[in-house]
This record gives C-alpha cells, structure tokens and sequence, in this order.
C-alpha cells in the first residue's frame, strides 16, 4: 500500500521540483522567508497536481503545472479599461510585474497599500499573520498545490490592510505583454474590524497566471472582490481566494469569464465568527471553437465553522462549440455551526451539442438545524421561448442573446453596485455580439 | 390580405398529418372567426403561419399582401406584419416584459428601415396602452408573463398587439381565461386597432368573444380543413347545438 502511494505520489513530487528548478527562490526578510519555506515544504510533501487528483479530474493541470508556460498570443482590443469610469484608485501590473509609473499614487484613506516586496522587505509586519496562513489552512481537507507553490515563490502582489471604509475601490489591472510570460502574483488583505473596501481585477495577467489571494476579513467588515478575467483567448489561469471570515462579516466575490484557454478559479472560504455571510459568484461564457478552445472551472470550498453564517454560491455557464465548464462546489458544515444556511446553484446553458458542463456539487453536513440546498442543471435555449420573441419580431441571434443574459442575470444579480453591474453586462453583451452562431 | 390555399401541414417528428387542405381568405378590414372542436387544427395552423419549428409543410401556399409567408424566418413574418395571439403565452424569466416590448418593436421598426422609437416616445405609448388594458406598472417590470395569471398573460398579448400595430393579428382562443370584464378590455383592445388596413382571425370556442368583436365571416374547422364557411350567425348555431349538426351535414 505505501509502495502504491509513493508510486502515485512519486511523479506529483518530481513535477514540483522540476517546477522549482525552473523558479528562483526568492531572498526577503525574516517573516517571510519562514512563510516560503514552510509553503516550500507544503509543496514537497503533496507534489504539484496531476489528472489522478479528485478535484483535477475534469481540468487537465499538466499545462499550469509545467516548468514553462504555453505561449499566449496577446489580445488587444481596442477599448477603454473596464471599469475606467469609476472613481477608483487605478494599479496596473504588466506580465504580473506592477507598473509603478502606470499606476495612481497608493494613497487612499483609511487603506495602507505595499507592495508585497516592501513587506517582504521588513522582518515584522502585520503581513506575516495571514501571508501564507490562510492558504496552509486552506490544503485541507483538499490540497491546493499550485497555491503553496505560489506562496514559496512569488514577489510580486500586494499588501494591503484597511482600517476604515475606503472610500474608492481599487482596481487592479493585470495586462499581458509578452506571449511567454508567467505571472505569479500573492495579495494578502487584512480588513481589520468594521473596515470596507471593494477590489477589482481586470485583464489576463500572462500566458499563464497563478494568483492566490489571501484575505482576511475581521468582525464587522466588509471585503467585495469584482473580477473580469482577461479576455485573451490563449491565457491560462490558476487563481485561488483564501478567505477567513469575522463575526458578522462580509465577503462578497463575483468573477466574470469571457475566453480562456483554461482557467482554474479555486474560492475557499472559512466562517469562523457567527452571523456572517459569503457570497460567491461567477458568470463564464466560452467558445470552444477558439483554437485553444475554452476550458473554465470555479472549484469552491466553503466552510460553516461557526453559527448562523450564510453562504451562497451562484456559477452560470454559457457554452458552445465544444466549450468545457466545470463546477465543483462543496459546503462543509462542522459540527456546531447551527443556523447555517447554505445555498448552492451551478447552471450551464449549452448552445450546442458538443459543449460540456461537468458537475460536482457537494453537502458535507455534521449539524442538525442547518438550511442547506444545492442544485445543478445543464440544458438548452428554451426553444418556445425563443420562437415567442422570434414571433414578436426580434431576430433569432439578438432573441438568443436576450435568453442568454435572462440565464446569467441571477449570477449578475449577486453584484450590489449598479455601475460594476452595468460595466460588466456590457462586457457581456459585446462578448455575445462577436460571438453569434 | 392573408391568402391560404389548400394547406397540408404534417408533424416533423412523426408522419402525421394535421392540416388537410386548408383554403381560407381574410380580406383587409375584415374580422374572421375559426371555431372547431378540440384537436382540429386551429392552433396548428396559427403557428405554422407564424413560423413555429416542428411541421413541414408538404402542399399548398399562404401569402401575405401576396408575398409567400412559408419561406420567411418567423421575424420576417412578424416585421411584415403578422401577429399571434398566443394561446399559450410563453413566460420567460429573465426577461423584462418593457425591455422585451422595446426589443420587439425596434426590431421591427429597423427591420422595415424606420426609425427606433426612442425611450420617452416608447414608456409613454406603453403607459396609455397599458392603461386601456389594465395592467399596471409593476406587471410591465416583471419577467415576460412570469408568475402572470391566465387573464393577465391574455392581457399582455394584446398589449403586445397594440404595441407593435400589425396588419394581420392572429388570436388563439384569446378569451380563454378571460373573466367577464377581462373579456371586454380585450375586445375592446381588438375594437380599437379595427382598421380598414387591417384583418384579424379569432379563434374561439365561444360566442361571447364573438359578441363583443362582431366578425364579420364564420369559419369551422374540422379534421385539419374548413369544413363549412358562413355569417356570424354559425357561430350563434354551434354555440346552441354543437358541432354534430354541421360536421354531420359536410360528411
Ligand atoms: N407537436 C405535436 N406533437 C404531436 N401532436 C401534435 C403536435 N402538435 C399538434 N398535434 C396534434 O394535432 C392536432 C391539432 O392540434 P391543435 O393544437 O392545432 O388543435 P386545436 O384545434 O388548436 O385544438 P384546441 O381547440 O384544443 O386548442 C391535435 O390532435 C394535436 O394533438
Ligand atoms: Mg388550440
């Protein structure tokens, strides 16, 4: 049996170290490099993923795992930045590296804003409490090896705490400009107690991203994540949010996916003080006909630790030509987290017959006085539905698109601020525009 | 104005046949009523005019205004100014019922190279259109015909009606569902749009429909063809005898 596992294990072990070799390991103070090199040893024990993994079985890690990444042609259309009419404070990153000159002055009220490499810098910093923290609690009981790999090598990100409500969002723009680059970016936030602050993300970053972040959201605050994931056709992604939820806090996140060679979108999320809430949720639209095709999964792992918290979960997939969608969502309530009210939808609308939505929805529940649902559909355009429009005049390809974002509207619905609403439908309707047929 | 003749309809997905040889011709101005019993064809044939998926047509022709409405999308059909009633209105949620309207009626405004109606020009027309019909404000908001009563979503058809002012206006058993106040609105609606550019085709089961929207000629369908044609007094005769006297008359 441990000859077997080892066997198993074995080719995992190798593909991480021939991963590292191709890596530099990075120099920094004290903190941090106790932080690498316990991520370090959290690589070397599970290896880097591969296709015999539970929750590697319906996305093929081999291309985000590899010592080098699948060149990606760029993509640049001609169009404002999303989200460039709100009043935001505006940082960019160029092939994950940030672009000082490119960005607003870090000053925002009530937010202190470092680079991950200035905190890195320092042998104390609050930092040190959650970098690398909460992705270590987040490998069990599912281990997340692209995520301690990120944490033992990455410099670039941000360190940001918020002590007030900030009164602008950040938005963080991730532009690609080489085709063979290979981003690694590691966010660590700190909301300390009755703190808010909105964080949005744009653009694909590299060829190949691996993000994680990690945020810790204190009693009372409130932490909204906004995500347009880059439309690059040829990019791939492995992002993971690490969340560690206060009493009567707040967590909201909602990603949007047009095109993408691969993406992997890993949310695991931990209540440990009571009556708070997390809402999760994710809009994909892919056409498998690109010549990279379109492959998206959201694998999201939440847990109930604690009394009367409230999570949701809301994934919307629109796929055709041969599109892949995968969903793998699980509610974990431990034992004692009475109150807990969980809800779980995963839908896929397929335009054609050679699109696949794959589905792995789970309850794990050790309490007794808990509302827990899931549900899972794939299916098709309602056929009378779009003949009742057709018959009213609107044609077959604008009629579908009007089903199309009825179907993803719900997903949509999960985002409060009218304006990143707007922003993001329009993004949405443009992708359905150019994708008709 | 809307020519059919001797139209056979079968279904795509089994070989039956539906229609029969149907041969009707509603002139411009005219109102024309369809009765007959369950299963004959009525809504059949209302869908395959307007383009619904699912039958083949293996004989005969339908025209309107002269221009062949078989080989037309269903858009095409609608922008030429063919509407339906339908008897089963399909919720779609999702779907805003105003920015379904808007849809459509700017779709067929661009499809016949006018002008879009813009948005004030659009909620005013709505509002005073709404109004006659009773249907309030809240209604308009929600998804299409979502969580709508039978009587409400009869309503919203012909909301829909006035809204896109077509030439030819097929209504499938309209009045069902309707209550007794309901049923006069809806006359009323159709009343108001009577025009002499244009012609409607009802289709009930009932006279009281019939009482309120005088028609002008009486069909009766049978079997997937009409069987007999007349005045408005046929529908007075069914309405006091059945179906038996006349089919056993034409057999
Ligand atoms: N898609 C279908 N599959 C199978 N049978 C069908 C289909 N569509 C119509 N039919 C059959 O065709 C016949 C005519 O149906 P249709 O709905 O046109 O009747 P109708 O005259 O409108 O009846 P009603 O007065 O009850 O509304 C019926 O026997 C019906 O069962
Ligand atoms: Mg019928």
């Amino acid at each position: 049996m441990a000859v077997r596992r080892q066997n198993r294990l074995q080719p995992k072990l190798d593909a991480a170290e021939a991963r590292l070799a191709a890596t530099s390991l990075p120099e920094g103070g004290v903190w941090i490099t106790e932080a690498r090199n316990q991520a370090l040893a959290r690589l070397r024990t599970t290896g880097l993923p591969n296709a015999r993994d539970e929750y590697w079985k319906y996305t093929r890690p081999d291309t985000l795992v590899q010592p080098e990444p699948v060149a990606a042609a760029l993509y640049r259309p001609d169009e404002k930045t999303i989200f460039a009419d709100l009043d935001r404070l505006h940082l960019t990153f160029v092939d994950g590296v940030l672009d000082v000159a490119a960005s607003d002055p870090r000053a925002l009220d009530g937010v202190e804003i470092q680079t991950l490499a200035d905190a890195a810098a320092a042998d104390i910093h609050w930092a040190r409490e959650v970098y690398g923290v909460l992705e270590a609690r987040g490998q069990d009981p599912v281990e997340r090896p692209l995520a301690a790999l990120n944490t033992a090598v990455a410099t670039e990100g941000l360190a940001i705490r918020v002590t007030g409500k900030a009164a602008r969002p950040i938005q963080l723009t991730y532009l690609q400009s080489a085709p063979d680059s290979d981003a690694m970016i590691h966010h660590v936030i700190r909301l300390e107690p009755g703190a808010e602050l909105t964080v949005l993300e744009n653009g694909p970053a590299a060829a190949r991203l691996t993000q994680v972040i990690e945020v810790e959201v204190a009693d009372g605050a409130a932490f909204h994540h906004i995500r347009a994931q880059g439309r690059t056709h040829e990019r791939r992604a492995a992002t993971h949010i690490f969340a560690r939820l206060g009493r009567e806090s707040a967590f909201k996140s909602f990603t949007l996916t047009a095109n993408g060679a691969l993406t992997r979108n890993d949310v695991v999320i931990e209540f440990t003080g009571d009556d708070a809430l997390a809402h999760v949720a994710g809009a994909a639209l892919g056409d498998g006909s690109d010549r990279t095709g379109f492959h998206h999964d959201d694998t999201i792992f939440i847990t109930h630790d604690a009394l009367n918290c409230e999570s949701r979960q809301v994934f919307k997939k629109v796929l055709r030509n041969g599109a892949t969608g995968v969903f793998q969502g699980k509610i974990l309530v431990r034992k004692g987290a009475q109150k807990t009210d969980g809800y779980q939808i995963s839908q896929a609308l397929l335009l054609d017959g050679d699109s696949q939505f794959l589905a792995k929805p789970e309850l794990e529940i050790y309490a007794d006085d808990v509302a827990c649902s899931h549900g899972s559909t794939s299916g098709a355009i309602d056929e009378d539905a779009l003949f009742y429009l057709r018959s009213r005049g609107v044609p077959e390809g604008p009629a579908t698109d009007l089903l199309i974002l009825a179907f993803v509207a719900e997903a949509i619905d999960e985002i409060d601020d009218p304006a990143i609403a707007a922003a993001l439908l329009e993004r949405l309707e443009s992708w359905l525009s150019r994708h008709r047929g | 104005m809307l020519e059919i003749k001797n139209l056979h309809v079968k279904l795509e997905e089994e070989d039956k046949q539906i229609l029969k040889g149907v041969d009707l011709s509603v002139e411009s101005g005219k109102v024309h009523a369809i009765m007959g019993p369950n299963g004959s064809g009525k809504s059949t044939l209302s869908y395959v005019l307007s383009g619904r998926g699912g039958y083949v047509v293996t004989d005969g022709s339908a025209t309107l205004d002269g221009i062949d409405l078989l080989e037309m999308e269903p858009e095409a059909r609608a922008a030429a100014g063919l509407f339906l009633a339908f008897q089963y209105p399909v919720e779609i949620p999702g779907v805003g019922n105003m920015t379904f309207l808007r849809t459509a009626v700017n779709a067929q405004r661009k499809a016949r190279g006018e002008a879009e109606m813009s948005s004030t020009e659009f909620l005013k027309e709505v509002r005073a259109k709404a109004k006659t019909l009773k249907i309030d404000a809240e209604m308009l908001k929600r998804p299409v015909n979502v969580g709508f009563s039978g009587g409400e979503k009869k309503r919203n058809e012909i909301l829909q009606m006035a809204m896109l002012e077509p030439k030819m206006c097929i209504l499938d058993e309209t009045d069902s569902g309707l209550d007794v106040d309901a049923m006069k609105l809806v006359a009323d609606g159709v009343n108001a749009l009577r025009d002499a550019g244009r012609a409607f085709l009802v289709i009930t089961h009932y006279q009281r429909l019939l009482d309120h929207i005088r028609p002008d000629v009486v069909h009766i369908m049978a079997s997937g063809r009409i069987v007999k044609t007349g005045g408005p007094e046929l529908a007075l005769e069914v309405e006091n005898n059945g179906y038996a006297d006349i089919l056993a008359e034409e057999a």
